[in-house]
């Protein structure tokens, strides 16, 4: 007996170890080392293909119709990876240039970055896939149902439909919602690329592989001893001989070969496998391995299918045929069923019942977990690459049109996208489940699953002709896939349905209203058995040809609009045109850096977005700081990163909201916003933003200019005292017998000098400090006449040398302000000296004076303190006015001539004044002399 | 007879140690603060070197210059440039306007004396 606790204790084990790997390729590729960037991982991902439908199905598939029943669909794949691998590179070098997120996204892209293609693929790929959904769901929860029951091997006659919660398969159906949901939508960010995923698949590959491999050695060499006596023994049984006489007819030859088409175009058009193959391929050159490794897999996984088969049938064969009821019902040709007493057997499940038959506990629970596993890598990465279309180019689409919701102007909208690709899993398996319970219980893993591929398939024109015919269009291929998915409903669906009770079976004998040439299963009144069609072939051939028909015709008499056109070229020629670049875009397009950062960090989240951006920066020199428009390859960088979030043909339509660009953009911006008027705004305010930009880039040179302006003149004023003090250092050196008269006077000037030297390093100081905010203001209460009068001592030497006529007109009011004394005095020390240098050279006159005065605004009185410094020397020109307290300015008094000092003085003197919450300005006419006012708030 | 020359600069403490330096090594010496004031001595007094500023008020040393390498009767007259102007583009400019040398502040003493002389014996 093997307890359901058990076997769910390792089921649930399993699963957390696949966590636990997802997790750690997670961390690994966060730390840059990843484990998915080699080409065995690569091919060992792509074994996803490797459902329940091969653990289980193909045992069934070989049991009911021997080699030709399974071989080949895995015929398809290697033929496909040997033969068709320019193909698949080609798919993914493009999808690599154009960051395609998924098969979807792919074909959108082609026809013109469509929405409704995309949204058609994607509707497409969802109900297509529900069957094979169900097939995995069946999967386990009939081998569930088995393995609990151990050692019992038979399954209740009809499949018991117990509703909603009480049904395992419910149970299971949720379960693999939930691990789909953790796997896949763990991280904030919605990133493309699942390396912590694609790790637990590969070691997935390599459990089933294990799995299926013990149970086959188990039954050739443990039950049977070795594959001769297995094969001599299985060959006494006329059901199995009959087997492998091929029936060479129409039948063999155009089931064979439509299997083999399929197979051929699932390999890389199932949805989980693009995700695979193309989405998270690391490097092209791992195709290069997985090209013959991925074959020998499948080789592999199949070498035992046979023995398998053999052994069940050998071994139930026996039971039946002790049984009489069963005996008399055991056809001659084995249909996969055999009906005993207890319940039924399913062919499809061999490998499991047979070693339970044989009490092989261990081995049986590591064959269900082997299944399990096939089946959920199945489930959760079809599921998670379904969401991300469905969520891309159905939901996100559509959300951003609905104006109401004001999604345009949400901030962060990584966290909706996440939720809807949680919800969309979760109905993907529901789906699933009920496609399942209302209609698949009675048919085989393995013709579930063909429908799948039939509807996969209607990507093959679109994606094969889009690749290599320049001249496909988006009519050509909407309208082939309509009517191609159409027919596939109308063939396969439908018949489906009917046969599970939905809808009359007189519909596929004499079809709908009576029109017989329109039966479903007969269009056009072709004799399917003559043709050697069967069910499968019948609607692959019809549908693929309405298809092919309809794309080809539709693309010759329609025409391109230019973004089909650019994009039919960048597919076609992909290896011609494009070395991975941003820069050798085909945009012509501008915008505002910042705007595109915002409206990555909406989607990508604001980390992923820095990232992203420094990494662009890095490679192409970017400075972010400078240049603040987008070039056309940044914009198409942005694009393609969005487009890795939300798609190609929403991320166009996000991407061209905020850019600037020749006039084809606004078309569809204003079709999918739907707010003409605001868009017109938006452009104008974009426009107006990238004039402010010029200007402030305009700004920021000439600041550089004057900043190397002001190195020079600094240099030229340090030089002018260093000369005289240099000069006479050396002449009272060379001279021991100067006279001491001279002597005295050549060193108090070097003296004077040095002091001047000092004052302009202090000054190129000072200035220093007040460019980083450094200064620390000591501030007291102070008298300002302390001021002045303590600024005329230090500059009384200055004006008495020159000849100054200085007046002084200090009111007898007090004048008290609050202030720091020091940087005062510098203020009037600055102002005075400056007035003594320009003052007239014959008779230079300077007056200082200070008020009190008030200013009412409203009924608030303010009283400040008023002080000026007035010389008479050459004035300062209106237009010089302004700019001699900027920095680095040289007032050049005068229309020619020397600067006044070095420009620093009054930048100084301004910054003080206003620190203490005053204000100056200057007064005057050409060469009517200047007045200096400043104030100071009074205390 | 005594060599004559011209120092023009507006820096007085700049004019005390050339002028000293001329006088010392037997120089007859006059000098100017402004361009203007250099011109009319040029005129009147026929100096043989000029030691000239660049960076004057007003008129500047470069046309200075420029105004006494137009009259043909100067022609005689060397001029050397003494500017604080040390960048490379300043002394193109100053060699361009036909000047005998271009020396930058600050100078050693010993060199300018001894390029005064070498300039002044070639005659």
């Amino acid at each position: 007996m093997l307890e359901q606790k058990i076997i769910i204790f390792v089921s649930f084990g399993y699963m957390g170890l696949l966590f636990a790997i997802a997790f750690w390729g997670d961390k690994r590729a966060e730390a840059g080392k990843s484990i998915i960037s080699n080409p065995y991982i690569y091919a060992l991902s792509l074994a996803v293909y490797c459902t329940a439908w091969t653990f289980y199905g193909s045992v069934g598939a070989a049991s009911r119709s021997g080699i030709t029943g399974f071989l080949n669909i895995y015929l398809g794949p290697t033929l496909m990876m040997i033969l068709g691998w320019p193909v698949l590179r080609k798919i993914i070098r493009i999808s690599k240039v154009n960051r395609i997120t998924s098969i979807a996204d792919f074909i959108a892209s082609r026809y013109g970055k469509s929405a409704t293609i995309a949204g058609a693929v994607t509707i497409i790929a969802v109900l297509g896939i529900v069957p094979y959904m169900s097939v995995q769901i069946k999967a386990i929860s009939t081998s569930f149902q088995l393995i609990s029951q151990y050692p019992d091997v038979y399954m209740a006659k009809t499949v018991t439909s117990l509703p909603g919660i009480k049904d395992t398969a419910f149970f299971v159906a949720m379960l693999l919602a939930l691990f789909a949901v953790v796997f896949g939508t763990r991280h904030l960010e919605t990133t493309e690329r699942h390396e912590g995923l694609v790790a637990a698949i590969a070691f997935e590959s390599v459990v089933k592989l294990i799995a299926i491999i013990s149970v086959g050695l188990f039954i050739t060499y443990g039950l049977y001893s070795g594959f001769g006596d297995l094969f001599a023994q299985a060959s006494r049984v006329p059901q199995i001989k009959q087997l492998f006489v091929m029936e060479v007819n129409a039948s063999t030859f155009t089931g064979w070969y439509n299997a083999l088409f399929l197979a051929m175009m699932a390999i890389f058009l199932l949805p989980r496998q693009f995700q695979m193959i193309v989405v998270e391929n690391v490097d092209e050159n791992h195709l290069k391995k997985a090209v013959w490794l991925f074959p020998l897999y499948l080789l592999a996984i199949n070498i035992f299918v046979i023995p398998i088969a053999f052994g069940g049938m050998l071994h139930f064969f026996e039971q039946c045929l002790s049984e009489p009821g069963c005996r008399e019902v055991l056809p001659e040709t084995f249909g996969g069923i055999l009906k005993f007493e207890k319940g039924q057997v399913d062919a499809d499940y061999f490998a499991l019942t047979l070693l339970m038959a044989k009490k092989q506990q261990g081995l049986a629970l590591f064959t269900f977990i082997g299944g399990m596993s096939a089946a959920t890598g199945m489930v959760i990465v079809e599921t998670i690459a379904l969401s991300t279309m469905v969520c891309n180019d159905l939901v996100m689409p559509v959300l951003l049109r609905l104006s109401f919701l004001k999604l345009d102007q949400k901030s962060d909208l990584s966290r909706l996208l996440l939720i809807i690709r949680r919800v969309s899993i979760l109905l993907i398996v529901l789906l699933g489940y009920l496609y399942f319970h209302y209609v698949v219980g009675y048919y085989s893993l393995v013709s579930i699953g063909m429908i799948s591929f039939a509807a996969v398939a209607q990507f093959c024109p679109a994606v094969i002709g889009g690749i290599f015919w320049k001249g496909a269009t988006r009519s050509g291929a909407l309208w082939g896939l309509l009517t191609g998915f159409l027919v596939w409903v109308y063939t396969l669906v439908l018949p489906s349905l009917a046969q599970a009770g939905f809808l009359s079976l007189d519909l596929l004998t004499h079809g709908p209203f009576g029109i017989k040439l329109l039966s479903p299963v007969h269009l056009f009144g072709v004799d399917i058995h003559h043709m050697g069609f069967n069910q499968y072939t019948h609607a692959v051939f019809w549908s693929i040809f309405v298809n092919i028909a309809l794309f080809i015709g539709v693309s010759l008499f329609s025409k391109q609009s230019a973004t089909e056109q650019k994009q039919a070229t960048l597919f076609v020629d992909v290896f011609t045109h494009s070395v991975e670049s941003e820069k050798s875009s085909f945009w012509r397009a501008t915008a505002a850096v910042e705007d595109l950062r915002m409206l990555l960090e909406r989607f990508l989240g604001k980390s992923r977005t820095d990232d992203a951006l420094e990494r662009y920066a890095r490679e192409y020199n970017f400075n972010w700081d400078k240049d603040l428009i987008a070039d056309a390859g940044l914009v198409s960088y942005a694009e393609k990163l969005l487009a890795g979030a939300i798609g190609s043909a929403s991320a166009l339509v996000m991407v061209r909201s905020v850019v600037e660009e020749e006039p084809l953009g606004m078309e569809e911006i204003m079709h999918i916003l739907d707010e003409t008027q605001q868009i017109i705004i938006y452009s104008q305010e974009l426009e107006k933003a990238t004039k402010d930009l010029e200007a402030a880039n305009e700004r920021l040179k000439e600041f550089d200019r004057l900043k190397n302006e002001f190195i020079s003149t600094v240099t030229h004023e340090l030089r002018t005292p260093l000369t005289s003090v240099r000069a006479l250092a050396e002449i009272i050196q060379n001279n021991p017998d100067l006279d001491v008269q001279k002597h005295h006077r050549f060193v108090g000037i070097i003296i004077k000098e040095s002091e001047r030297l000092s004052r302009l390093i202090n000054n190129v100081l000072d200035f220093q400090k007040i460019e980083s905010g450094q200064i620390q203001w000591q501030m007291t209460r102070l008298d300002f006449r302390e001021v002045i009068e303590d600024s005329i001592f230090s500059t009384s030497q200055l004006i008495e040398e020159k000849n100054i006529d200085l007046t002084l007109d200090i009111s007898n009011q007090d004048g008290f302000v609050s202030g720091d004394k020091d940087r005062l005095i510098q203020v009037m020390v600055n102002l005075i000296s400056n007035a003594v240098k320009f003052c007239d050279p014959g008779y230079g006159k300077i007056q200082i004076g200070m008020y009190t005065e008030t200013i009412k605004t409203g009924d608030k009185e303010n009283r400040y303190l008023k002080v000026f410094v007035k010389d008479n020397g050459i004035g300062i020109s209106k237009k010089d006015q302004d700019i001699v307290f900027q920095k680095f300015r040289q007032a050049i008094a005068g229309s020619k001539g020397r600067p006044a000092g070095t420009g620093i003085g009054l930048t100084i003197t301004q910054h003080i004044i206003d620190s203490h919450g005053g204000r100056i300005w200057v007064e005057s006419e050409l060469e009517k002399g200047a007045t200096f006012f400043f104030t100071l708030p009074l205390l | 007879m005594k060599k004559k020359i011209l120092i023009v600069d507006d820096e007085p403490n700049i004019i005390i140690p050339l002028e000293f330096l001329m006088k010392q090594n037997n120089y007859d010496v006059q000098t100017a603060e402004t361009g203007e004031k250099a011109l009319e001595l040029i005129s009147s007094w026929k100096p043989d070197l000029i030691l000239l500023d660049i960076m004057l008020p007003g008129m500047d040393g470069y046309e200075v210059c420029q105004k006494i390498r137009q009259e043909k009767k100067f022609n005689q007259i060397k001029i050397v440039f003494l500017s604080a102007m040390a960048r490379s583009i300043d002394i193109a400019k100053g060699m361009g306007l036909a000047a005998d040398d271009y020396i930058t502040k600050p100078f050693a003493t010993d060199y300018v004396v001894s390029k005064i002389k070498e300039l002044l014996t070639d005659t």
